[in-house]
């Protein structure tokens, strides 16, 4: 089977990855085109690269972007905290009371639609300051929550996916040697699962960077995240500048992708040489 | 199993004071790893949802929030409770809210076979590929899921308008005569669709077909069977989980889809996601808003349940 590769299983990868990139590729094309009217090209005055200067000279955007990593940063951090106690609880205490809860709380926000999670926690925030008076006015600290509570989900996921193979004997042996439970995290389980964590933080980051529909509805007019000034200005129509920013984000992307991906080979290729070195193959 | 990983070992020959105190401090720690997430997983997703299960029995009222307190103090100091089934009367009634559900599941399930259809091949292709080809495959299926979904919808804006390389190539092909509307039509969402979840479709269709014990096709081809009938044969009924799997987790995000329908879709394109963000903000209706957010979630928790089936199914066998 793996010798005769079919020509329709090629046509239609070809065809996938056509589909898939040829879109961002004409963002790409597009952004150093010199024509305001994104479709048309301009042949005399391209490739220009006046939409990147406009970009980084446009205030609106560059704050907004502040805006946006600062709450990305903030709520995968809040998030992989939360997610690295919420997956200890459900690995190591296989029973406590309401634990069956505690499994679909922590999942269901992956599901769930985001204008449903959207209009539940504006409500949530509106309720709360009628009762307690915070928060007085929303913004960036609302946001921030908001993204905590649907990057838990999926930082939870990949934190317990790896806190499942570690190895609870060597846990077991410090603590015989008398080490005090939380030295037995830091010293042992944390270096363990640090690249599930640094992966769920990734993860989370780029949720929070990237999300819309939530932010719409607990955001406030003070705070305006990169996304919803991308969205205002899309429903208008297309505009160069936005694909002078697509370009920019999707190119760092590639290269963190990309970094992370030969990093990963690279791994496994020393895995796969330690393995045979071991079995005394040559 | 009751002090956690505070463990048996640690205080045996210490004084008995010292190990009350350490398994008080056990006791503590075990409780806030459990409490702190558990605590604010209760008030900011379960607690929120009972709001909007609140609201939902509530009447409009012309005040901020525009809502009517569901417990009110009579004049004789007398709790009362108003429980108003309106809402749902009148979103179960009104046949624009009604088509809006029936026209979101349709344009999820047609994007989910859409979906399968493109993703399967490539799934199998990618699992087929040798060695190196395999992991940069991969990598490239995943890389859009890391990218800017708002700006790889906004990319089909460009493409399919009137001016746009889309309507470049039909009119030089010969196709069409003039431009036509490709945006804001259904056409357009059902693009958008696809190709926004086409990676959720192979990545669980590659790992389900990378499984496959190839010495069944081997042995299929050896007693004579054609490929494409060992195909349908073998191949598709064993990675039934991961097409499964592949197409709830395109179907159900799918369904409750607000920026696709907003950016590609036409005023008409019906979807439920974009009714209650319209009813929400653009008609201030809170209560008939959450009366359609709960009608979704009891829609969208069947197929949840299925998905967590399949899942954990999955989890036994591996």
């Amino acid at each position: 089977m793996n010798s005769r590769r079919s020509p329709l299983v090629v046509a239609m990868l070809i065809f996938g990855f056509a589909f898939l990139y040829l879109p961002i590729l004409s963002m790409v094309i597009y952004s150093f085109n010199a024509s305001r009217l994104v479709t048309v090209w301009d042949s005399v005055h391209s490739p220009t690269l006046a939409w990147y200067v406009e970009l980084f000279g446009n205030e609106e955007i560059l704050e907004a972007a502040r805006l946006s990593l600062r709450v990305a940063a903030v709520s995968a951090t809040g998030a992989v905290m939360l997610a690295t106690l919420a997956a200890f609880a459900l690995v190591r205490y296989r029973r406590f009371r309401g634990r069956s809860l505690f499994g679909l709380l922590t999942t269901a926000p992956m599901v769930l639609p985001e204008v449903i999670t959207g209009l539940s926690l504006l409500l949530l925030f509106v309720s709360l300051s009628q009762w307690i008076g915070w928060p007085a006015a929303r913004g960036a600290s609302t946001i921030t929550i908001a993204h905590v509570t649907f990057c838990l989900a999926y930082a939870v996921v990949v934190i317990e996916a790896r806190l499942l193979t570690v190895d609870r004997s060597l846990e077991e042996a410090a603590m015989d040697l008398g080490a005090r439970p939380w030295k037995v995290f830091l010293v042992i389980t944390l270096p363990l699962i640090l690249p599930a964590i640094a992966s769920a933080w990734l993860l989370s980051f780029i949720l929070s960077w990237d999300d819309i529909v939530i932010t719409s509805f607990v955001s406030g007019p003070g705070s305006t995240t990169l996304p919803q000034l991308v969205f205002s200005k899309v429903r208008l129509g297309v505009s160069p500048d936005i694909n002078a920013l697509a370009t920019l984000l999707v190119g760092l992307v590639s290269v963190c992708v990309a970094a992370a991906g030969a990093v990963m080979m690279r791994s496994e290729r020393r895995r796969l040489r330690d393995m045979q070195l071991a079995m005394g193959v040559h | 199993m009751g002090a956690g990983i505070a463990g048996g070992g640690v205080a045996v020959n210490r004084a008995s004071g010292s190990r009350l105190w350490s398994e008080v401090r056990a006791w503590f720690g075990r409780r806030s790893v459990i409490g702190i997430p558990y605590a604010w997983l209760l008030i900011f997703f379960l607690v929120p949802f009972l709001i909007v299960l609140k609201i939902s029995f509530s009447n409009v009222v012309l005040a901020m929030p525009p809502v009517e307190p569901l417990l009110t103090w009579g004049h004789d100091q007398v709790l009362s409770i108003r429980i108003s089934l309106s809402n749902y009367a009148f979103v179960l009634q009104d046949r624009l809210y009604m088509a809006a559900f029936a026209n979101s599941l349709k344009v999820a399930a047609i994007s989910t076979g859409i979906a399968l259809v493109i993703g399967y091949p490539m799934a199998y292709g990618i699992a087929r590929a040798g060695g190196a080809w395999r992991n940069i495959l991969f990598l490239l299926v995943s890389l859009p899921f890391f990218t800017s979904f708002l700006l790889r919808v906004y990319a089909w804006i460009g493409l399919l308008g009137r001016g746009g390389p889309v309507n470049a190539v039909l009119l030089h092909l010969g196709i069409v005569k003039e431009p036509i509307q490709l945006l804001q039509t259904d056409f357009a969402v059902y693009l958008g669709m696809v190709y926004s979840y086409l990676p959720f479709m192979v990545l669980p269709l590659y790992s389900a077909i990378e499984k496959l014990d190839l010495t069944l096709l081997e042995a299929a081809a050896d007693l004579g069977c054609r490929p494409m009938r060992s195909f349908f044969a073998i191949t598709l009924p064993l990675t039934r989980e991961g097409i499964l799997a592949g197409c709830l987790l395109v179907f159900i995000p799918a369904v409750g889809e607000y920026v696709i329908p907003a950016l590609l879709g036409g005023p008409d394109t019906l979807m439920i996601g974009r009714v209650v963000w319209d009813e929400f903000f653009a008609n201030r209706d809170w209560p008939a808003a959450s009366a359609l957010a709960v009608i979704l979630l009891l829609i969208l928790s069947v197929f949840v349940l299925l998905l967590r089936r399949v899942q954990s199914q999955g989890e036994e066998a591996a």
